[in-house]
């Protein structure tokens, strides 16, 4: 699919960085709910900077040179892991990689501790991943250096909902005004909520859409309580469709099914896979994002997940671009 | 020698016996001897004056449920360390839950807490045993033998019997011992694992929800079975509007049910939870302090649970005061242990309803004497009441006063409490257990 860049957001190198650098006050990355529009916007400008920077065939910048950035996952990744490395790595970070199950932590370190131990050997940010909702909440309050949630249990992937923002609006050249449909595993998905808090302030009407077994029973109280008109919810994937200009389906872990919250995989694929009928519902040149990983043929047919519509592989790419303003804003900019 | 006590020009109130006027009351030994307008007591040698001028004198809390820990669990709590936060609760006599281990559910461990609670204990401890043995739901317990040693009922606590079956088995033993099945209400399959309250919050930070019905349905189950044995039953920390429903109607059809209400589920919501309070910052708190099991739930939940303590369908006050470790709490809110320490806040907690005109001072101070002291009986003399000849278990209060928590002054090794940095109006200022002081506020 063509992208339609908005030349109005090419920073120029003698732009950099935008004035409205000033206004940044996120020690931490934790969520979009404290996020305003203002500075998504600027996390987008940057990160238009950033893809520059990637377009090179030098791909790498002093930015970031004598910082050093941890990576802690306790839970498996693939793409958001590797994704901050090199966004790290682009900006001449020093990177130092942590795998929960392969270091102290598996022998019973607390999180506290294992935090003040990297924090005590020199880490200034450290990008966690955790399985737990909450966990780079509890650990902020216990050490100084800042913190990037890379997903924390169901509750928050901020990156990866910025990055889905990103692509969103280099394709279709605006964010506000637009739909959202989000399919699938609502209620353990952390993209699905970080995506409402920044589609929310980006002026994205979001509609989540799941079987009713995964949604969470409070979500409807959620959306009233938190003020979020902009938001509705959806079980017939063909209502959530209509008129959509991004379409999102969502992972569907088969263990779902094994604990009795569908009653067959056959089922959930033939009501709410993305397939090309189902896509020809939404507008005609709908957007279809994945925060991946994919489970072909479940959630998504192959069809969709690599056709003209797909923006997938692209997500993947503005990662690195969204990581690197991020590691950028958090760890940098305030030197410049 | 006789050893007299005066406590001089305090306000008695004693819901025992609908008394609330200025007077002094007379301790002689263990007993309260005399009651009377200021300055007619008899004349005693050797007498010790306590000026009771502008506080609330009242017998003393009775806490139906409250967690001492030991044996097993001493870097949680001891019975010296848990006995001594109780004195300075107001709390003169505590009934601990038997989820020891080794459980209460043999002589010897329930002889142990006895005797440990005699020579470390500062207040009076009243085990309650396990209803079946090491709390697995197979087999019942000797009951009758733990009900010889003084048991005030039974209960798996947090292990609630799933079998209707031995359920209803040991409600037909205890009713031919007159004594109540405690009952925590929990459908752990419903529960399933579940770490706060299924709602709105919980959809927010996208934690597993606890579904409100995961209590009532045990609730139902249990007034059923108590409806069919004829046993008495009491539901311990009702924490739901659904289960103030099921307690009322089951006492109006004379069913021998009673139940307890925690000060936290009478004054926090699951918002709790997620912010900081006081306000110290705006980023989420998921605050492993206000995780607890019941978790804690909804205004209205909160509105249901008050007007059942004025009704009389939720016969008492109960602290369910479960100390932790830091290591316990200072972790993700999923791997957090449940429970609030309690003992040392809640009667300054329940103030606030007072203040706030929720609940009258009366009803209160009777939902933690007299009704309670009903569910225990009288096989320990009479307790909860001011009557002359009965037992000078006293607490004295200053409704007025002010303090604001700090959990690193509790005696509880338990620190874990969702008040620190409260501002309460109303403490403790002196305990009395038997005609001793076993507690004095000497803070100005």
């Amino acid at each position: 699919m063509k992208t339609t860049e908005p030349s109005s957001s090419v920073t120029t190198p003698e732009a950099f960085p935008p004035p409205s650098i000033g206004a940044w006050q996120h020690r931490h990355i934790l969520d979009l709910d404290d996020f305003t529009r203002e500075e998504i916007e600027l996390v987008f400008e940057i990160a238009d900077a950033m893809a520059e920077i990637l377009t090179r065939e030098v791909k790498k910048v002093p930015t970031l040179r004598g910082k050093t950035v941890v990576t802690l996952f306790y839970e498996p990744s693939t793409r958001t892991r590797a994704s901050f490395e090199l966004a790290a790595k682009n900006l001449s970070a020093d990177t130092v990689s942590l795998d929960a199950s392969k270091s102290s932590i598996a022998k019973g370190e607390s999180l506290v501790d294992s935090l003040r131990t990297i924090q005590a050997l020199g880490a200034d940010v450290i990008v966690m991943r955790h399985l737990q909702s909450g966990a780079p909440y509890v650990a902020t309050q216990y050490i100084d250096c800042s913190m990037i949630n890379a997903g924390d249990g169901w509750h928050a992937h901020p990156s990866q909902a910025l990055l889905d923002l990103y692509t969103i609006r280099r394709h279709l050249g605006k964010l506000g005004g637009l739909k959202a449909a989000i399919i699938g595993d609502i209620m353990h998905s952390r993209v699905a909520r970080s995506n409402v808090w920044g589609m929310t302030i980006m002026g994205v009407k979001v509609v989540l859409c799941a079987p009713p077994t995964l949604l969470p029973r409070g979500l409807n109280s959620f959306i009233t309580n938190c003020k979020l008109p902009n938001v509705s919810i959806e079980t017939s994937v063909e209502s959530a469709l209509e008129k959509a200009d991004v379409v999102m389906p969502l992972r569907l872990q088969i263990e779902r099914q094994q604990s009795g919250l569908l009653p067959t995989l056959r089922e959930y694929v033939q009501l709410y896979q993305l397939t090309e009928e189902r896509l020809s519902l939404a507008k005609p040149h709908a957007l279809v994002l994945h925060p991946g990983p994919m489970n072909e043929g479940i959630e998504i047919s192959p069809e969709v997940a690599h056709g003209a519509q797909s923006v997938i592989e692209e997500q993947v790419t503005n990662g690195v671009a969204i990581r690197m303003a991020l590691l950028y804003l958090i760890a940098g900019g305030k030197n410049k | 020698m006789a050893h007299n006590l005066l406590i001089s020009g305090g306000r008695i109130l004693d819901p025992s016996q609908r008394l609330d006027k200025v007077a002094d009351l007379l301790i002689t030994d263990s007993k309260i001897t005399w009651i009377g307008d200021k300055g007619t007591a008899p004349h005693k040698p050797d007498l010790t004056t306590i000026d009771a001028t502008g506080l609330i004198v009242c017998p003393g809390f009775i806490d139906l449920h409250c967690h001492l820990r030991e044996p097993g669990f001493e870097d949680k709590e001891t019975i010296a360390t848990g006995t001594k936060a109780a004195a300075k609760g107001g709390f003169t006599t505590v009934c601990c839950m038997p989820n020891t281990n080794p459980p209460l559910d043999n002589q010897a461990s329930v002889d142990y807490v006895k005797k440990t609670a005699e020579t470390e204990g500062v207040v009076r401890v009243l085990p309650i045993g396990c209803i079946t043995k090491a709390r697995q739901g197979k087999e019942l317990t000797e009951m009758s033998e733990l009900a010889n040693l003084g048991v005030i009922g039974f209960s798996d606590d947090g292990e609630p019997v799933t079998s209707s079956r031995i359920m209803s088995l040991a409600m037909d033993y205890s009713r031919a011992l007159g004594l109540p099945i405690i009952d925590h209400c929990e459908d752990k399959e419903l529960s399933d694992g579940g770490f706060m309250n299924d709602g709105w919050v919980s959809a927010r930070l996208g934690l597993k929800g606890i579904p409100k019905a995961a209590e009532e349905i045990m609730v139902a189950r249990d007034i059923a079975l108590a409806q069919l044995t004829g046993a008495r039953l009491h539901i311990t920390h009702v924490s739901t509007e659904g289960s103030v429903e099921l307690v009322r109607h089951a006492k109006e059809r004379g069913i021998a049910v009673t139940a307890e209400v925690t000060p936290h589920h009478l004054t926090l919501t699951e918002e709790r939870i997620m912010d900081s309070q006081p306000k110290k910052h705006n980023q989420l708190a998921y605050d492993t302090n206000a995780k607890v099991n019941p978790p804690l739930r909804t205004k209205e939940d909160i509105a249901a649970l008050i007007k059942g303590l004025k009704d009389g369908t939720i016969d008492a006050i109960a602290t369910d005061h479960a100390p932790h470790t830091s290591v316990d709490k200072m972790c993700e809110f999923g791997l957090a242990a449940f429970g609030i320490s309690g003992l040392e806040t809640a009667f300054a907690c329940l103030m606030t309803l007072v203040h706030c005109g929720e609940l009258d001072l009366m009803t209160l101070i009777s939902k933690l004497t007299c009704e309670p002291a009903k569910i225990i009986g009288t096989k320990y003399g009479g307790l909860g009441t001011l009557k002359p000849g009965c037992c000078a278990d006293i607490t004295i209060f200053d409704p007025s006063k002010e303090w604001v928590v700090d959990s690193h002054d509790f005696a509880s090794k338990g620190k874990n409490t969702p008040f620190d940095g409260y501002q309460f109006t109303g403490k403790v200022m002196a305990t009395i257990v038997a005609g001793e002081i076993v507690y004095r506020d000497n803070s100005k």
